[in-house]
């Protein structure tokens, strides 16, 4: 394999598993159930695409074809993402998981709980 | 906005070429067993949970819908590197806050397409959405301006996706 495209496959190495080592110092990191949501759940699809292209490109070097698996996995990745992201903050918002004190409006939780339009008299608004 | 109820022998041609090319794909061949297979799968399947779907807007501008897709790809990889900042950053710096999204997009799919793509770029989540589907509420990682970002949002991505639907 040339070296050109060995140093190719290495930086998507390195960019995808940054982002995927990103994600999951996020979760260590951020302060309440909510803000860790974001991290692991956005960075490490995008790491993970990373590491899937360059899996894509060494085995299509390395003449076995096309493979195209990374693509459906990419594709059922960006579906379930943000389904299951939605899901755990919807739950969450409903148990009533402690969130960070000074989380901007607040009064909103409330009405979402109840699934109603939002109070009229905000107080950021 | 144009509904789409499934009927006939092909309710959903859509789903069942996604079915059959996935099909395929799974396997990674191109043997006939397998286009039989996967054509007989992609025929039955729609054929047997078609009754069960409730009638959905469709789509009426097929090319904004590839633009759409292109933009939200591109966004998550940009929206990615500002979390990334934010992450490793100070988190004591950190303003999150809920938000609510007045909602212009009527019906289920275009709704779950803008809360999806809400959700997946970076740095808000979408988190409920009111009983009578007006407004979308959504959690942000860091907040400065809440009408910017809903501006934002609402000139960004659910602009694109009425006039993807025609609604």
């Amino acid at each position: 394999m040339n070296p050109t495209v060995e140093i190719i496959i290495s930086c998507f190495l390195l960019f995808g598993g940054a982002f995927v080592l990103l994600g999951s110092f996020g979760l260590l990191r951020l302060p309440d159930f909510y803000t860790r949501l974001h991290a692991p759940t956005k960075a490490t699809t995008l790491g993970l695409a990373g590491l899937l292209i360059a899996s894509m490109i060494y085995f299509f070097v390395a003449g076995n074809g096309v493979i195209v698996h990374e693509l459906l996995i990419t594709l059922f990745l960006l579906i379930t993402a943000p389904v299951s992201a939605h899901m755990m903050a919807k739950t969450a918002l409903h148990h009533k998981v402690r969130m960070l004190k000074r989380t901007a409006g607040k009064p909103l939780t409330e009405a979402a709980r109840k699934r109603e339009a939002p109070p009229l008299n905000e107080d950021e608004r | 906005m144009k509904l789409s109820s499934p009927t006939g022998w092909l309710p959903m041609p859509a789903q069942s070429l996604i079915l059959f090319v996935v099909w395929l794909l799974l396997n990674n061949t191109l043997a006939p067993g397998h286009i039989l297979l996967g054509a007989v799968l992609a025929l039955t399947i729609p054929l047997l949970i078609a009754p069960t779907q409730a009638p959905q807007p469709r789509v009426v501008r097929h090319w904004a819908a590839v633009r759409y897709v292109g933009r939200v790809l591109w966004d998550i990889l940009v929206a990615n590197f500002e979390v990334a900042m934010r992450v490793l950053g100070p988190t004591r710096r950190l303003q999150p806050a809920f938000v609510a999204i007045p909602l212009d997009v009527e019906g289920a799919l275009p709704i779950t397409i803008l809360a999806s793509t809400i959700s997946l770029t970076p740095g808000t989540v979408s988190a409920e959405v009111s009983e009578d589907r007006k407004w979308l509420y959504i959690h942000a990682l860091h907040l400065e301006d809440e009408a910017a970002l809903i501006a934002q949002i609402k000139s960004r991505y659910e602009a694109p996706i009425k006039e993807i639907f025609g609604c």
